[in-house]
């Protein structure tokens, strides 16, 4: 167990093509951080930095306090969980979890307890004497992670490792990583560029784009104060409406529509706003709204998402069943709940006022 | 379907027959008696012979010197079979996992200049291949015989290739788990390789027991006579009207062809598998 300090790490390859650019991220000891992002963003490439399978071309990575730079992957103290399990198909699953353990010269009566102790955790039991051939997907992945967990490493790097499964069962593994991370306590960085997974599993985010950090903070901080554009349209589904829009004083232009905000407005000129589609909802015939055009509507069962058009916008609302559609609706948002960013740059325009009541920073998932 | 079963019968069992025929015919006239033989020509029937010719073929002490068995020669061909196919095994999968996992900086370059080596036969440098066998004296030798034939531009395309289908994570794994250069060739790549080792054993061991010109170059002393060799030595004693011993010369003949159809036999299921499949 241990903290781990990225510092302004990049990666550039033979051309100058910088695929990680100065990132900086210090990691709590038993922290679990989800580096998420599109790919090509330079998620796998920091996290295989990490793990020394790349080499760092400028800065410094730290596990434990000691510089790993140049130290060979397997002395860094660290596990790793690939995305296609890289089990060894001639071993049984037995002589794969054994097979690090084994390198490193550990005592054969430790061995076995360490691999009779992961086995259980993992319900893999009944399984020891097999060839990874024959098991399922599920089932390998189970193997790949007590490969990691006999190891008992400062930190656990997992590389996408439940992008191979089908939905269902990512949905159960998904859970069982948090609650082994939770029992195990060990510092995780978990590379995805799913960002359900990553809201789900982190205890704080990194979103990465074109290798560089966006934003990095808890899910929920992220969900509600994106940092940018970016972000705002990569976290959270349906993604956020982002709409052009003018301010001024304390008005707000979209197409057509007028929106009076409660306070003062954080800037003023053209902006780009965002609207989460759940806080949109239909405005009574007294209130002020967007003038809302529906193109179709998408049905999820325990609501409905509406799309269509404001002016020549594009925007999605997210509406509870109970809710008369019509062709024209006029939608209402609380106006704290809009998002501002800065037209040219992408960034977030922060104001006091503007932004929602401070959501707890770590959020405890059971 | 129905209809053309009749037909893809008939060419099948002509093929066989084309493929077979020969064999039957070699062995059929090996069991009868040298001047039948060359009196009657080749047989199809069994000629009663067959004890007594094996058991000479295997025991008799032949040859000008006097000192070479059948039994002897087939060792000898064993030992160069064997030790060609291990050997170019050996040789041309650390060749192929230096290509295909270190970073030097020639690697292509190496693999090409390698492959292109595919274009000159042994014959091409059989000249030279012998002065440097006796500059080193080693002219009626195991070592003389096998050695110079070892480097081989084919194992080491198809290990390339069967090395460049292993994924990437098993090395990367390896790397984690401890395991070095040495550690991951031997316990990773050489297991997953077993299928592809057996094919190139397989096709490896059969061209090595069928080498003819340069065992013939290599040796002139008739211990280290292989199989090949020693049929036609048997027909070469031609001597005033003594009769050449065909019975003789065609037992060898089929016990020169018996290992390698063995071999094939009991390696053909991992022999297609390594051809075809990768087990990964």
């Amino acid at each position: 167990m241990a903290s781990l300090d990225i510092n302004q790490v990049s990666k550039i390859y033979a051309g100058g093509n910088k695929a990680v650019n100065s990132v900086d991220i210090t990691i709590q000891d038993g922290e679990f951080i989800v580096l998420v992002g599109p790919s090509g963003c330079g998620k796998s490439t920091l996290l295989r930095m990490v793990a020394g399978l790349e080499e760092i071309s400028e800065g410094e990575v730290k596990i434990g306090g000691r510089t790993v730079n140049t130290i060979e992957p397997a002395e860094r103290d660290i596990a790793m969980v690939f995305q296609n399990y890289a089990l060894y198909p001639h071993m049984t699953v037995r002589q794969n979890l054994e097979y690090g353990l084994k390198n490193r010269n550990t005592p054969r009566a430790d061995i076995d307890a360490r691999v009779a102790e992961a086995a259980r955790m993992l319900e893999i039991d009944q399984y020891l004497d097999r060839k990874p051939r024959a098991l399922s997907g599920g089932q390998r992945q189970r193997v790949a992670m007590g490969r990691a967990i006999v190891r008992q490493p400062a930190a656990f790097l997992f590389d996408e490792p439940l992008s191979n499964l089908d939905a269902k069962l990512r949905v159960s593994m998904r859970g069982e990583i948090k609650r082994l991370q939770r029992r195990l306590g060990t510092t995780s960085i978990y590379v995805t560029h799913d960002q359900l997974e990553a809201m789900t599993l982190a205890d704080r985010l990194v979103v990465l784009n074109g290798g560089r950090i966006e934003q990095i903070g808890a899910p929920l901080e992220v969900y509600h104060q994106p940092a940018s554009t970016f972000v705002a349209s990569f976290i959270g589904s349906p993604a956020m409406n982002l709409v052009q829009g003018e301010l001024h004083g304390n008005r707000l232009a979209v197409g057509p529509s007028l929106l009076t905000l409660g306070g003062h407005a954080p800037t003023s000129g053209e902006v780009t706003v965002g609207l989460r589609a759940e806080d949109l909802r239909v405005a009574s015939s007294d209130e002020e709204g967007l003038q809302f055009r529906l193109d179709y509507v998408e049905e999820l069962g325990s609501q409905r998402l509406v799309h269509g058009h404001v002016g020549d916008q594009a925007l999605t609302a997210s509406m509870a069943l109970d809710v008369a559609l019509a062709d024209e609706m006029k939608l209402a948002i609380d106006p704290r709940r809009l998002h501002f960013f800065a037209r040219d740059t992408g960034k977030r325009i922060h104001a006091p006022g503007t932004a929602p009541a401070s959501q707890p920073s770590v959020m405890e998932v059971a | 379907m129905q209809k053309n079963k009749l037909s893809d019968h008939l060419v099948l069992i002509l093929g066989s027959l084309f493929l077979m025929v020969p064999v039957v015919v070699a062995f059929m006239t090996s069991t009868h008696a040298a001047a039948d033989i060359h009196s009657n020509g080749l047989s199809l029937t069994w000629g009663g012979n067959f004890a007594e010719t094996y058991e000479k073929v295997l025991t008799r002490e032949g040859g000008f010197t006097g000192q070479v068995t059948g039994s002897r020669m087939v060792m000898n061909s064993f030992i160069l079979g064997i030790g060609f196919a291990l050997g170019k095994i050996v040789l041309s999968m650390l060749a192929a996992y230096a290509i295909v996992y270190f970073r030097m900086r020639f690697a292509t370059l190496a693999f090409w200049v390698i492959f292109t080596t595919l274009l000159l036969p042994l014959e091409v440098r059989i000249m030279p291949s012998y002065q440097v066998m006796s500059d080193l004296s080693l002219l009626n030798t195991y070592t003389g015989l096998i050695v110079p034939l070892l480097a081989s531009a084919t194992g080491t395309f198809y290990f390339r290739q069967f090395f460049k289908s292993v994924p990437d994570e098993l090395l990367e794994a390896a790397r984690i788990d401890g395991a070095g250069p040495i550690k991951f060739f031997i316990d990773v790549l050489v297991p997953l390789s077993r299928t592809m080792i057996a094919a190139i054993f397989i096709i490896m061991f059969v061209y090595g027991w069928n080498q003819y010109l340069w065992p013939m170059l290599m040796t002139t002393d008739e211990r280290f006579f292989t199989l090949m060799r020693g049929i036609k030595q048997i027909l070469q004693v031609w001597i005033g009207s003594q009769i050449p011993d065909y019975n003789e010369a065609f037992a060898l003949a089929v016990l020169a062809m018996l290992p390698p159809v063995v071999i094939v036999v009991i390696f053909q299921s991992w022999f297609i598998k390594g051809l075809t499949e990768s087990d990964k």
